[in-house]
């Protein structure tokens, strides 16, 4: 499953928990407790409390862990030693990709950078879904090392607005098939 | 239990307060029918309902972004003071001198978008500001950061004045958050949540809004002197540090609402604890660090400061779950509920305020944020807690006060329909946002392509009946607070004490 689908699903269940102890809750609101039952229900109320922290703990620690042991953005001051490099220049409105035909099944390095404004660098995949991204700043470049797995043409938008000519602002990569070497 | 009077007598509004108070609010509730309106505008262009040009869409977009900003912040600072200057005391004149700059910049903000085309969005990020090409000039850019550091100035003043008035009462800024209470200590009883949240809003938002200053400053000068070229990247910190603080800031001073007064209508006390302090002392920490966030595809910015931006944006959704919506909603179990319009506002605030924060967090970690970055992800999410959350925290106070005019929380036919609707088309319109995000449509874009406007379409159907909702909401309290208190001034109306 893609990322983004992944990401949705999580939100939807989360917030539909959320929302399930809302409902919940609001359902017993309009229902006094007498003293012995308030203090059972705070005791009850505390004891989920924990219960809860400790679960939310343990996804704190294992979704940082599993999110950042590999961090996922390349070394950018060291060099990389890839073979594919792509240069990629930004400025009102439009791409300077060079060379704009990759190989698909090895890494590609694409090195972003902008003449003016900020702009951001942004790969469709051919599903029309985000494949990856960074920003191209002036004054600095940004190393994004990606593998293409599948060949085909890749859309190129800008994702940081930069005027009137933002959203045309597009541009395209092709994927080959890997040259079987 | 004096906490629990409906409309004590503290809280009255005489004389200059009652018309301070009636400007913000009634501005407040205007200018978010019209930005609202202005975000309707966006969505129907992005659906191709209506057509929209570029240049003027992104002149809306700036014009909905910094007056939305602009006007949650009125709004709850007015949430603030009213509470606030029960405890300690504060000046009028430095609430009123926040109106008067906040129209001052508004006035700025407006003739720059609308006479002058200034179309940079409220984030002003450089060098954009100066790179118009041709569709606003510098000087366009110019007048619309002086409106910004007039909003800024005001709200300055209100804060320092917050300060005074609490280190007043209990020594310093350190003893107000409660921190002394932390690890051992019986904590007073009577110690004020309010204090405790505007402690944090002044120290936080102080840092923000200077942030602000500095690279609004370096902006200005810039234009006239564009030798003085900035570093983009510092330059991006600074706004985001500002940015991200001072809409923050709008949650953290509006939740003082539901603090005071959720237990009136629950009838059920709402005590002060050793968990809260520790949650407003960690949220404050974690507001002023947690910026980077909006920067983790700017691969430029140095790794700790990206990890630490991952790791403080997941673990600021302990203090709001465990804490501020737990304990709400604890408040409320079993308890005498009285479901009136500020009651239900109160509680959709805590509701949007935990559910939005879930894909907030989720765009929080950087392998995610490579996908979901600039996407309407982000509007999804945060609209999700402004809109849902902090204006019904607004909202509420609005209702309660002028249920204290009518002597009776309001409730009526008009006021039960009106809620449910800006509720559903509130939830329709975000989480059109969101599956917009998750299809990897992109934010900020006047023209969408072909295969993205099935979700621009059904979030604009959600925004028409949010401006409904809210024109009904807006219309209801101003002729709520214009009426003659009724008879003599607000006592009468004791809550519903359990049992
Ligand atoms: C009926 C209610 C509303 C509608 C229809 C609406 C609509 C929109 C739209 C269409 C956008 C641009 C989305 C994009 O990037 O493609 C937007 C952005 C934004 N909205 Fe709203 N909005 C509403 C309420 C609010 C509220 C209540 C707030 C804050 C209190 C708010 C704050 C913002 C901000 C800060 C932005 C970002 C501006 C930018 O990207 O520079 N909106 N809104
Ligand atoms: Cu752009």
């Amino acid at each position: 499953m893609i990322l983004q689908n992944v990401v949705w699903t999580i939100s939807l269940v989360g917030m539909g928990l959320v929302a399930l102890g809302f409902v919940y809750v609001i359902r017993q609101a309009g229902k006094p407790a007498d003293d012995a039952a308030t203090r059972k229900a705070a005791h009850t109320s505390n004891l989920l409390r924990r219960w809860l922290f400790g679960s939310l703990l343990v996804i704190f620690v294992g979704g940082t862990y599993a999110t950042l042991h590999r961090f996922p953005i390349a070394p950018q001051h060291t060099p990389l030693d890839i073979h594919q490099v792509v240069d990629v220049v930004g400025q009102q409105w439009s791409w300077q990709i060079t060379p704009d035909t990759v190989h698909a099944g090895s890494p590609v390095e694409f090195r972003v950078t902008s003449k003016d404004v900020n702009h951001d660098f942004a790969v469709y995949a051919p599903d029309g879904r985000i494949a990856t991204q960074t920003q191209a700043m002036p004054g600095f470049t940004n190393k994004i090392v990606y593998t293409f797995t599948q060949p085909g043409t890749y859309k190129v938008m800008c994702l940081e607005y930069c005027g009137i000519g933002h959203a045309p602002m597009t541009s395209e990569i092709k994927v080959v098939a890997a040259s079987g070497g | 239990m004096a906490a629990l009077t409906m409309y004590p007598d503290s809280e009255r509004l005489d004389g200059g307060n009652r018309v301070a108070f009636n400007l913000y609010i009634i501005t407040a509730v205007t200018l978010f029918v019209l930005m609202m309106l202005l975000g309707l505008t966006m969505r129907l262009g992005q659906a191709t309902w209506l057509s929209v040009p570029p240049d003027l869409f992104y002149r809306i977009l700036s014009m909905h972004g910094a007056g939305m900003v602009g006007t949650a912040a009125l709004a709850t600072t007015a949430v603030m003071w009213f509470f606030l200057r029960k405890y300690v005391r504060l000046h009028l004149w430095a609430f009123l001198t926040n109106y008067v700059m906040f129209m001052l910049g508004a006035l700025c903000i407006i003739f720059a978008i609308f006479v002058d085309g200034y179309g940079a969005l409220w984030t002003f990020l450089y060098p954009l500001p100066v790179h118009g090409m041709g569709l606003w000039s510098p000087n366009a850019a110019a007048l619309f950061m002086l409106g910004y550091l007039l909003i800024g100035v005001g709200m300055l003043v209100f804060y320092l004045d917050a300060a005074a008035g609490i280190i007043r009462v209990h020594g310093n800024l350190g003893r107000a958050l409660g921190l002394q209470w932390l690890f051992r200590g019986t904590i007073d009883p009577d110690h004020p949540k309010a204090v405790v949240a505007s402690t944090m809003v002044v120290i936080a938002n102080t840092l923000g809004i200077l942030a602000g200053a500095v690279v609004l400053v370096m902006g200005l000068v810039n234009i006239y002197y564009p030798e003085m070229a900035l570093n983009a990247l510092v330059a991006k910190n600074l706004i985001y540090w500002f940015g991200h603080m001072y809409i923050n800031a709008t949650i953290y001073m509006g939740v003082i609402a539901v603090y005071e007064l959720l237990a009136r209508y629950s009838g059920k006390p709402y005590p002060i604890s050793r968990p809260f302090l520790w949650s407003w002392a960690v949220s404050t920490l974690f507001v002023i660090i947690v910026f980077p966030h909006h920067l983790m595809m700017d691969y430029a910015e140095p790794p700790w400061l990206v990890v630490m931006g991952q790791v403080v944006s997941w673990g600021a959704g302990f203090p709001v779950f465990l804490v501020t919506v737990y304990g709400a909603l604890t408040n409320i179990y079993r308890s005498n509920m009285r479901w009136t319009m500020p009651s239900r506002l109160l509680i959709l605030s805590m509701f949007g305020w935990a559910a939005g924060i879930v894909p907030a967090i989720l765009d929080g970690t950087v392998r995610i944020n490579l996908v979901m970055h600039n996407t309407q992800w982000v509007p999804g999410h945060f609209h999700f807690y402004l809109l849902l959350g902090v204006l019904p925290m607004a909202l509420a106070l609005m209702f309660h006060v002028i249920g204290q005019r009518a002597d009776a929380p309001p409730n009526t036919a008009a006021d039960r329909l009106g809620f449910p609707v800006y509720l559903i088309g509130g939830l329709i319109f975000v989480l059109a946002f969101l599956d917009a995000g998750h299809l990897s449509v992109a934010r900020r874009m006047a023209t969408h392509l072909p295969a993205w406007t099935a979700t621009d379409e059904v979030g604009s159907i959600g925004a028409i009946l949010v401006v409904l909702g809210m024109l009904y909401f807006a219309i209801r309290i101003t002729v709520g607070l214009l009426k003659a208190p009724a008879r003599g001034e607000p006592h009468g109306g004791t809550a519903n004490t359990a049992g």
